[in-house]
């Protein structure tokens, strides 16, 4: 990777190199640093990896044993204690309010973009807003209706929640994609007679479907990691992944390799998508403000 | 791998369809006015949304509100009253309320700050050409998607912990027990660990944004890589640290996660903060009356702090999507 030259200034030996955009390369002292500081940040994750590879009694020696006959063990005791119910409950509650908040947000982020109602800008401010707002203070009702209509426990009712709590964000972000359909467009092919169907089929889909994907991913990763309305909605039958993790540390005796394998395992899912869209990542976080 | 530059709302090329007429009204439609029935057919795809909102996120507030004024115990239900105000006089002379108050205040803040400027320190180094980038930004964006509920209790049992963690099998750290002599330090350092990816995706984007021709200027001029950075790239990236500080505050006033798991607020009140009170009152003392007040007096201290933070929101998108169009 450090090998790519500008291939401008090959053969160009009379003048001088283009201008590159900017300086870059320096001294390489700089990437070193780098390296050793994206080591340091991800030295935890690599050692909660390895440690629920570990025996328990290797994992809990001091000073910690560093080559330890790696082990499957921990993964299987984690499975023993019914780790999979709550696994399915967190994709289950995931997956359905992506594609909740999916099919809400994108007609609601058109009728803010490309065909804008009145009022639109208050509209999604006051979507915003609503992120603004802590959600604790909203959980006494939330928990007391939801018990009034015998909801406790429902992993549905995880989905609803997490829907709602994710709308706004969606909204944003999918708007920001609208907002790139080039409107002459729009405008010409209305001229020719397109119908609206065609319209969204052949111009807005091919912009706004790379959208979709960064607001199910942001979505998914905020509805797979959400634990408030979890630890105080669900108990046993639709408890989710991080609510089997606080559950199962108050266990007996040795439990540091055994937590570190759950730990490891539930996030995976969130882990591996987000290193694989990364550049989705920053648009998704920024609520579309970033490109 | 290179990352795909990302430009500013606001340093977009101007579009024609933004720049080019000359109408006031900011839609994207031209200005002839719409019919009433236009108008309804319009707002039909944006009400199944806008109605889930309100229906599950602002309704909930105004039955706390309803709640706040009254006292009402859960495991004593006959006892449920109408009590004005008192909810919230008791709040303000309650010194766990003032206590909580000040360590929300101290760990967002904190942990804001901190990963702030770490994070930007990450995204200066990632934003120069090395070998293996690609791989040194995965790493360090790894962190943030680490469930926080599992980096917690990582922090917790496999660095924190006197006996088989980490720090402990450093020379001249072992036997400390992080966590209760210094309960704050520990929740913000998790927190911190997690966040600083976040502040760097965001910054790292606004470095990579930059013009080019105003460095390649400034290095013609022969300003040295301080005055260059403090007189060219920090005005450029101010507006992505704001949205990053505004972002990374809205998230982590909320922090119960880390605090749940790692202190449960102790040791006595040290790191309860406002979010974890509240659970303790609504959860753990069933009141609910007083909880609900407290949800209100956290809801007001947000809205005025994000009164402020909306300013910022608003000039940040000046000149761009939301503002100007």
């Amino acid at each position: 990777m450090t090998a790519v030259t500008d291939t401008r200034t090959e053969g160009a030996v009379t003048e001088p190199p283009a201008p590159r955009r900017r300086p870059r390369r320096g001294n390489p002292l700089w990437g070193v640093l780098a390296w050793l500081v994206g080591g340091l940040f991800f030295f935890p994750v690599l050692w909660m990896a390895i440690t629920g590879l570990r025996a328990e009694s290797d994992a809990a020696s001091s000073p910690p044993t560093v080559f330890a006959p790696p082990t499957l063990t921990q993964y299987r005791e984690i499975f023993d204690r019914d780790l999979l119910p709550y696994l399915i409950n967190s994709a289950f509650a995931s997956v359905f309010s992506v594609l909740l908040t999916v099919l809400l947000a994108v007609p609601a982020a058109y009728a803010l973009s490309l065909k804008p109602v009145e009022k639109w800008r208050d509209v999604l401010f006051f979507f915003i807003s609503t992120k603004m707002l802590p959600v604790v203070a909203a959980i006494v009702p939330i928990y007391l209706t939801v018990k009034e209509l015998g909801m406790l426990d429902n992993i549905w009712t995880l989905v609803v929640l997490y829907t709602a709590m994710n709308l706004p964000l969606a909204i944003w972000v999918m708007r920001s994609f609208f907002l790139e359909v080039p409107a002459e467009l729009l405008e010409a092919s209305a001229l020719d007679g397109a119908s609206l169907r065609v319209q969204l089929q052949h111009i807005v889909a091919p912009i706004v479907s790379p959208g979709i994907a960064a607001t199910a991913l942001i979505c998914f990763i905020f509805s797979w990691n959400e634990f408030l309305f979890a630890l105080n909605l669900t108990s046993t039958t639709a408890g989710t992944a991080p609510v089997f993790l606080v559950g199962f540390v108050s266990g007996e005796g040795l439990f540091l390799a055994k937590l570190c394998a759950a730990a490891t395992l539930v996030s995976l899912p969130v882990l591996l998508a987000g290193w694989v869209a990364q550049n989705k990542l920053v648009r998704g976080l920024s609520m579309g403000a970033i490109k | 791998m290179t990352l795909t530059a990302s430009t500013p709302a606001d340093e977009r090329p101007p579009r024609t369809r933004r720049s080019g007429r000359r109408r006031p009204a900011p839609t994207v439609e031209p200005s002839r006015p719409l019919t009433s029935a236009q108008r309804m057919v319009r707002r039909i795809p944006l009400l199944p949304a806008l109605v889930i909102t309100i229906v599950v996120t602002q309704l909930p507030f105004l039955v706390t509100l309803w709640y706040s004024l009254q006292d009402w115990n859960l495991q004593r239900p006959d006892e449920r009253g109408f009590v004005w105000l008192r909810n919230y006089t008791d709040a303000f002379t309650d010194s766990r309320f003032r206590d909580a108050a000040l360590n929300t205040v101290t760990i967002t803040a904190g942990a804001v700050i901190i990963s702030m400027v770490l994070g930007l320190g990450c995204a200066l180094l990632l934003d120069r050409k090395f070998f293996g980038r690609g791989v040194v930004r995965t790493m360090l964006i790894s962190p943030f998607l680490i469930m926080p509920v599992a980096a917690a209790l990582l922090w917790k049992y496999a660095m924190f912990n006197p006996t088989f963690g980490l720090l402990d099998a450093l020379p001249g750290l072992d036997g400390i027990d992080w966590v209760s002599r210094f309960p704050k330090a520990s929740i913000i350092s998790t927190l911190v660990w997690q966040w600083t990816p976040f502040m760097m995706l965001i910054t790292l984007a606004g470095l990579q944004s930059q013009p080019g021709d105003a460095l390649e200027a400034a290095k013609v001029d022969g300003a040295s890589a301080w005055q260059t950075f403090r007189w060219i790239t920090f005005p450029h990236l101010r507006q992505y640290i704001e949205l990053g500080l505004l972002l990374g505050s809205i998230y982590l006033v909320q922090t119960f996660d880390a605090i749940f798991s790692i202190t449960r607020g102790g040791p006595g009140t040290a790191t309860t903060n406002l979010p974890y009170y509240l659970y303790q009152s609504a959860f753990n003392q069933t009141e609910i009356g007083y909880a609900a007040a407290l949800g209100v007096v956290t809801v007001v201290g947000t809205i005025l702090v994000s009164t402020f933070a909306l300013r910022v929101v608003s000039s940040l998108f000046t000149g761009s999507d939301v503002m100007a169009k």
